[in-house]
C-alpha cells in the first residue's frame, strides 16, 4: 500500500515533516512558513542538560512544539500517540497507512540504516513520514534526505524505540481534516507573537536574547575554567547545533529570514521585508562566530581570534535580535 | 563529512531573495563534527588499551566504539547498570551466559563472536572519517 505522498527535501526535519504532512492536506505551506507559524526561531542555554557531557544549547523549542503549535494556529487537528508496546505501535502504523494517511514519526537516528554514517549520535528528536509499506519495507519520506527511503518492520521500530535523551517511545502524529479555508494571516501574526515573547520576556537568564548575552558572558571564561581543550568541546558542540541539526545555515536564522520575507508578501507588510534583511545581516554574524568558532577549535585562529572575540560577536548578536524582535513585535500589532 | 550526502540550506540570491540550496557541507560544521568523532575516537583507542592490558572487558570496548554510557545500555538491554558495571571487568565478563552476550551484541550492533573474543585492531577506526562505524 503506497500513498500517492510527494517528497521533499528540507533544511530541518520537524519543519519539514509539517510542511509536507501540511502540503499533502492541499495546504501550501512552505518549511519556512511552517517554522515561523509554529514559532519555530528560540534560542537557550542549558548547562544542566548534558549532550556527552557538555551543556546542550538550543535554537529552536522542545521536539514536536512547531508541528503542533502550526496545527493548532492553522485550525487543523492533529492526532498524537505515545506507546509502550512496540508492536502496538507498528499496528497503529499500520492502520493508519491503510486509511491513507500519512504518518510522521519521532525516532532515533542512531539505528537509522540509511542515515550519513558520520550523523548517527544517540540522536532522538529526528522526524520522519512513513508513507506506504511494499514488500515488507516502509516507504520514507525523511526531509534531510534527497531522496525517498525505505527501512524494514525490524528496522522501524527500532528507531522509534530508540533510547537516550528525548526518547520517542513510537511517537506517532498525523493531522486529521484540514478545513476548507485555513487563515494563514492570523496565524503568521500569531507565530510572529510568540516568538518575539519568547525572545524578549522570558525571565530566566537562560533564553531567549537573555541567554545569548549570558552565553557571551560565560564564553570569555570558558579557556580559564574548562582548560583550552574542553573549552574548545564545548565550542563545538555550541557550533554542531547551529550548524549540523539542519537549522538551514546560523541556527535557524536565515530559515526564519525566508519566512519573514513569505510573511511580508502574505500580510502585504513591507516592514517585515526590512526585518527579513536585518534577520539575514544577524544570520551572517551567527556565521561569522561559527567561522572563528571553527577556526579556534583547529588551532588556526589569529591572534585576534579568541575566545573574548566570539563573545564580544555574541554579545553584538543580542543586541541586534533585541532589536529585530522588538521591532517585529511592533511591526504586527 | 564532505561531499558524501548534501543537505539543504537557505540562502539569498542576488535579488536579495531567498532561495533553498544544497551544500555539501562547510567548514566550521564540518570541523566541529570532526571534533566530536575525534572524541568518540580517543575514548576507543584508550578503551582498547585498557582491554589489551587486562584493565577491561570487550564490553567496555564496544560501549566506547557505539557510544553508549552504562545508563544507555542499560536503557537497550533492561540489564541493571550496577550488573552492566560488573561486566565491565574483564574476569566478570569471561563468566558471562550466552543469552547475556546475545543482549549485548545485539545492542551493540556487534556478533557475539566478535564480543566475546574482540576487540580486534581491526575492530578500532581510522581517525575521524571512520571512527564509529
Amino acid at each position: 500500500m503506497t500513498i500517492d505522498f510527494k517528497h521533499s527535501q528540507s533544511a530541518h526535519c520537524e519543519n519539514g515533516v509539517t510542511s509536507s504532512l501540511l502540503r499533502h492536506h492541499g495546504l501550501d505551506i512552505s518549511e519556512a512558513m511552517a517554522f515561523g507559524i509554529g514559532s519555530g526561531l528560540f534560542f537557550a542555554y542549558l548547562p544542566f542538560v548534558k549532550y556527552e557531557g557538555i551543556p546542550t544549547t538550543s535554537f529552536r523549542p522542545l521536539p514536536g512544539r512547531i508541528f503542533k503549535r502550526t496545527a493548532a494556529r492553522l485550525r487543523i487537528r492533529m492526532v498524537r500517540k505515545k506507546f509502550r508496546n512496540k508492536e502496538a505501535s507498528m499496528r497503529a502504523l499500520d492502520e493508519t497507512l491503510g486509511r491513507g494517511i500519512p504518518v510522521g514519526l519521532q525516532v532515533g537516528v542512531f539505528h537509522l540504516t540509511y542515515f550519513p554514517a558520520p550523523y548517527r549520535f544517540h540522536f532522538n528528536a529526528h522526524n520522519l513520514v512513513v508513507y506506504g509499506k511494499e514488500n515488507g519495507q516502509y516507504l520514507i519520506s525523511d526531509p534531510v534526505m534527497e531522496q525517498p527511503e525505505s527501512l524494514t518492520y525490524d528496522e522501524l521500530m527500532r528507531v522509534r524505540f530508540a533510547r537516550g535523551l528525548f526518547e520517542p517511545r513510537g511517537h506517532m502524529y498525523y493531522l486529521r481534516d484540514a478545513p476548507g479555508h485555513i487563515d494563514v494571516a492570523s496565524a503568521i501574526i500569531k507565530g510572529i507573537r510568540k516568538t518575539c515573547r519568547d525572545m524578549l520576556t522570558i525571565p530566566i537568564p537562560l533564553f531567549g536574547v537573555k541567554g545569548i548575552r549570558y552565553i557571551s558572558r560565560k564564553m570569555s571564561k570558558w579557556p580559564s575554567k574548562l582548560g583550552a581543550k574542553r573549552a574548545a568541546l564545548y565550542l563545538g558542540q555550541l557550533i554542531r547545533m547551529q550548524e549540523e541539526i539542519g537549522t538551514g545555515g546560523a541556527g535557524f536564522r536565515f530559515i526564519y529570514a525566508a519566512f519573514l520575507q513569505e510573511a511580508a508578501e502574505a500580510l502585504n507588510n513591507g516592514r517585515l521585508e526590512e526585518l527579513s534583511q536585518s534577520m539575514t545581516e544577524c544570520g551572517d554574524r551567527w556565521r561569522d562566530f561559527a567561522a572563528m568558532a571553527g577556526r579556534i577549535i583547529k588551532n588556526r585562529a589569529s591572534e585576534q581570534e579568541s575566545y573574548p572575540a566570539l563573545s564580544a560577536i555574541l554579545s553584538e548578536i543580542a543586541d541586534r535580535e533585541c532589536r529585530i524582535f522588538s521591532e517585529l513585535k511592533d511591526a504586527v500589532l | 563529512m564532505e561531499g558524501r550526502t548534501r543537505e539543504l540550506c537557505y540562502a539569498v540570491d542576488e535579488k536579495g531573495r531567498y532561495v533553498r540550496v544544497l551544500s555539501a557541507g562547510w567548514e566550521p560544521k564540518n570541523a566541529a563534527l570532526i571534533q566530536a568523532w575525534e572524541q568518540v575516537y580517543e575514548r576507543v583507542k584508550a578503551t582498547y588499551d585498557d582491554v589489551l592490558a587486562g584493565k577491561k572487558s570487550p564490553l567496555a570496548f564496544f560501549m566506547a566504539k557505539r557510544m553508549f554510557d552504562v545508563k544507555l545500555l542499560s536503557a537497550y538491554t533492561n540489564i541493571p547498570k550496577r550488573k552492566i558495571k560488573s561486566h565491565l571487568d574483564p574476569d566478570c565478563f569471561r563468566r558471562l551466559d550466552t543469552e547475556t552476550l546475545k543482549v549485548y551484541a545485539h545492542a551493540l550492533n556487534v556478533t557475539v563472536d566478535g564480543l566475546l573474543n574482540g576487540p580486534r585492531p581491526t575492530d578500532v577506526p581510522f581517525r575521524t572519517e571512520k571512527a564509529g562505524r
